[in-house]
């Protein structure tokens, strides 16, 4: 399906991929492509298929039809190496509350294969570039929603994966610490991760290289968030959304 | 390896910060020890007994001073008269009773030998199966010792006593009877209580509990429309109960339906205060469910006298089960339904049951938040 | 005339100020907008209105009435939406708006005419369970449990939060068809684009109200003229400009960043001096008008 230059620039590939639960398709064909170390939106209301294409995209569901490859592995025959070599961090949980920082962190360092020098020696670096010294013994519960998602994230990368998908990352936080999360974003991407991400708030949308906007099951634009606000004729994202989302059938979730 | 590890570490983690389970894996197998190790045994002790002796030789005489020196009875005074031994069941200050006829002494010189009479109170049928085995091995050893030289077996003995018995309260035989009161009692309190709970904090997990509070629409209503419910399915289970034990069972009701119903919405009602109370001070379903489990139906079961007889048990968890509903209940309906009792019996019972009703109902209506905490 | 009216509200949960002397005053027939993300305090003060909480110490009154010593009156004219949904799942449509028109001593058909516009939309639905109604659907539905009763003043607490957009647009939409009819509605949302479409809003971070106002007076007191810059490669720009020591904060803001200088009347050349030190690619500059949410940046690293 791709040459090894391809896969090289790369990171996530899909033709046609499918999704049908009984007569319902959940995802209707869709393809797009992914480079490597590129931070790509992908948006859509509930119920237009977001979640079930992602779901495919991490390891987690098989596709009825069509094909992908996520950092050069098949999403057929290849879950494993894919989920061994990702990131993932949802809005609805990423860490244990009840465990401590180093806690969640040695978790899953030792759940993806990190060896236990490079744990230690990686979450010191965390805790420092995060200022959580002082907090590093204390339980993922006390701290403030901002600051779980800031370390999720760094959870979620922790392992160096070559691809991070983020679900909803910054949902209910104040607008600066927002800022703080996309600039661990921005970090991620200059250092080579390509960042796939979901999100509700449309200006996050602008913060990425180029975004894709489901409906229905199917993609409705694909471009960098410039030339959509100009089709469009519109210069907010909101517009855009707006415009595209209007006239769906499917109703949300 | 390593990410097994990894996963079986945090596990650890968890099961040491969360307090309920510590208590389960560490309070449950030290309970349960004490429990039966000390509280708990089917075994017959300390069993009321009466003597009617017409006879008052010195063979009834003998045999009622063994019975007296071992630790399985406990002697009641003895009676004059048929009358009183009823009396004495009724009350239940018994559960069974020895009748030497006029002429015990001299009948047993004779061919036929000699009779006695065992009335043992049948409506706990295992109990009674072991106190009489024990009344019967006493007599038969008495009986060896009047037969000094050893026979060949087909002949009959010189001398021989002859138990008669008489299960009263169940005539048939009927082994499953005692526990149809228990079982009664356990339906009541999870239907009653574990659900009544449960329905309460769903409201309050869900959500609407908020919406509700903020409404004219008085709190207690909001308890009363959630306790009506379980109230009706209770009696329902009830009514299923008791037809399946009249039918399938074959257990006779003897006495008056009336009294049981309304013995049974009494204990009906404090289950659902207890239930209440417990939706009270829990926050989510699963707690409410844990505290109505283990808090109610443990003791219930344990401590209500159908699996293990309350006489048997040490002070301490005689005078703990005086604080359990279902004990009252237990002994109110086994003595109306299986012995034919009527209120004049009962009344004590009643009236305790009665007292607890109210006092746990004032209680979970006035604990009632009407605000969120 | 005064709707509802707080005074130095405080309520600690642990060590924790969530409501840390909180005031303001709502007037009759506004749309009052409570602003602020997750952990604001924006819920503490919604239950304390609603007299489902008691304050530590502080007071607080709806049309009038005490929340603490008159909460029985409170209950009968207020409506109220919590922030999760709160609607019976297995129940159908009507039968949930039926339950509640009861519990309110009220019937749907008495006051149909003030959920109609609302209704009519999940009508066709009516005996679907509403635990399989979209996000949308079910506020709306929770809408008009909160209205049945003709409520005197409404409190809605992020209503829309995890609905999609098309959804948040109708429903501010109908919001402004109630305001119309002369209830006073306290809102609260973690939207910054949505406190534009209030009367008045009230900026909430950690238990503290930090300005209030409406929404043109908060942006036009912006303290310094706003700048927005863009270039091909924002992320190094972005770094370039926060490391200049004449910028005073620099944040993403979509497509652009926004920024401000130190000094108090820089116009857009002294900032194309500054950003393009390193001649970056398709650079561009501008002053642009301040949106709430950059107002709510502003005050957030003032305090």
């Amino acid at each position: 399906m791709n040459t090894s230059i391809e896969n090289r620039k790369l990171s996530i590939v899909c033709k046609n991929l499918t999704k049908q639960f009984g007569d319902f398709r959940a995802v209707d064909g869709i393809s797009f492509e992914v480079e490597e170390g590129e931070i790509f939106g992908f948006l859509g209301a509930n119920g237009a298929g977001k979640t079930t294409a992602m779901r495919i995209l991490c390891g987690l569901s098989y596709p009825t039809s069509g094909e992908a490859t996520v950092a050069g592995f098949d999403v057929y025959r290849q879950q494993e190496k894919i989920k061994r070599n990702i990131g993932y961090m949802s809005q609805k949980f990423s860490l244990y509350d009840n465990l401590t920082i180093l806690e969640n962190i040695e978790f899953y360092g030792g759940v993806y294969g990190v060896s236990r020098p490079e744990i230690r020696s990686r979450s010191n670096e965390l805790i420092t570039t995060l200022g959580l010294e002082k907090e590093a013994k204390k339980l993922v519960g006390e701290l403030p929603l901002g600051w779980k998602q800031k370390l999720a994230f760094s959870v979620a990368i922790f392992h160096r994966p070559k691809i991070v998908f983020l679900d909803e990352p910054t949902g209910g936080v104040d607008p600066v610490t927002r800022r703080q999360f996309w600039d661990m974003i921005y970090e991620a991407s200059a250092n080579g991760i390509t960042v796939f991400v979901t999100t509700h708030y449309m200006d996050e949308a602008e913060y990425c290289n180029r975004i894709s906007v489901m409906v229905d099951g199917r993609v409705e634009a694909l471009d960098t968030p410039a030339r959509l606000k100009q089709r469009f004729h519109t210069d907010t994202m909101d517009e855009v959304f707006y415009q595209l989302a209007r006239g769906a059938k499917r109703q949300s979730d | 390896m390593k990410q097994l590890l990894a996963f079986i570490r945090k596990e650890f983690y968890h099961v040491f910060r969360d307090r309920r389970t510590l208590l389960i894996l560490f309070g449950m197998p030290i309970v349960q020890i004490i429990l039966f190790g000390f509280a708990l045994s089917s075994e017959v002790k300390n069993i009321g007994i009466t003597f009617l002796d017409n006879a008052r030789d010195v063979h009834s005489e003998q045999i009622i001073s063994r019975i007296q020196s071992g630790s399985y009875f406990r002697i009641t005074p003895p009676v004059l008269n048929y009358g009183e031994i009823e009396e004495r069941f009724r009350k239940g200050e018994i559960k069974c009773a020895l009748v030497f006829p006029a002429h015990f002494g001299s009948d047993l010189y004779k061919t036929e030998g000699a009779q006695i009479q065992l009335i043992a109170d049948a409506s706990d049928p295992n109990t009674a199966t072991t106190l009489t085995h024990y009344l019967n091995t006493i007599i038969q050893s008495y009986q060896q010792e009047l037969n000094p030289e050893a026979r060949p077996a087909y002949r009959r003995p010189a001398y021989r006593i002859i138990p008669e018995m008489r299960q009263l309260y169940n005539e048939e035989q009927n082994g499953s009877l005692n526990f149809i009161p228990g079982v009664i009692a356990l339906i009541f309190m999870i239907v009653s209580t574990a659900l009544t709970s449960v329905a309460v904090v769903r409201e309050k997990e869900l959500g609407t509990m908020e919406i509700l509070l903020v409404s004219p629409f008085k709190p207690i209503m909001v308890l009363i429309a959630k306790a009506v419910p379980y109230l009706v399915l209770s009696l329902i289970d009830f009514i299923i109960i008791l037809v399946l034990a009249v039918f399938l069972l074959n257990v006779e009701i003897k006495g008056s339906l009336v009294l049981i119903f309304a013995e049974s919405v009494l204990f009906i009602i404090t289950c659902l205060s207890l239930g209440l109370l417990i939706s009270n001070v829990t926050a989510s379903q699963q707690t409410a469910m844990l505290v109505s489990m283990m808090g109610m139906m443990l003791p219930t079961i344990l401590f209500t006298g159908f699996m293990f007889p309350l006489e048997n048990m040490p002070k301490i968890f005689q005078w703990f089960s005086h604080i359990v509903p279902s004990r009252y209940y237990y002994a109110i309906i086994k003595g109306v339904m299986l012995k034919g009792l009527g209120f004049s019996y009962v009344w004590k019972e009643t009236l305790i049951l009665a007292g607890m009703a109210t006092g746990l109902l004032a209680l979970s209506l006035k604990n009632f938040k009407i605000r969120l905490s | 005339m005064s709707s509802v009216s707080v005074k130095n509200l405080v309520k600690t949960y642990g060590d924790v100020k969530a409501v840390n002397d909180i005031s303001f005053e709502v007037q009759k027939g506004e749309l009052f907008g409570l602003i602020g993300p997750d952990g604001a305090g924006k819920t503490s003060v919604f239950r304390i209105l609603t007299t489902l909480l008691l304050a530590d110490s502080g007071t607080a009154t709806v049309e009038g009435l005490d929340v603490v010593n008159d909460y029985r009156e409170i209950r009968n004219i207020v409506g109220y939406m919590p922030g999760r949904f709160s609607l019976y799942q297995d129940l159908t449509v009507e039968e949930n708006l039926r339950f509640f028109a009861t519990v309110f001593g009220t019937a749907i058909e008495e006051n149909y005419e003030l959920i109609r516009d609302i209704y009519e939309q999940i009508k066709p639905f009516s005996k679907r369970r509403a635990g399989k109604l979209s996000g949308g659907m079910k506020q709306k539905l929770a809408l008009c449990c909160a209205l049945i009763h003709k409520p005197v003043v409404l409190f809605l607490d992020e209503p829309t939060t995890g609905v999609d957009v098309v959804s948040r647009k109708e429903f501010w939409e109908m919001l402004g068809k109630l305001k119309k009819q002369g209830i006073t509605i306290v809102v609260s949302t973690p939207y910054m684009d949505e406190a534009t479409l209030c009367d008045r809003i009230a900026l909430i971070q950690n238990g503290r109200i930090m300005s209030i106002d409406t929404p043109d007076h908060i942006v036009q007191s912006f303290p310094k003229p706003l700048f927005a810059a863009k270039a091909d490669n924002i992320y190094s720009l972005l770094q370039d400009l926060r490391s200049d020591t004449g910028v005073e904060s620099c944040y993403p803001f979509g497509e652009y960043l926004h920024l401000t200088l130190k000094e108090d009347d820089a116009d857009a050349l002294s900032v194309m001096r500054i950003a393009g030190r390193n001649h970056p690619e398709g650079l561009e500059v501008k002053i642009v008008p301040p949106t709430i949410e950059d107002c709510f940046i502003q005050l957030m690293e003032k305090a």
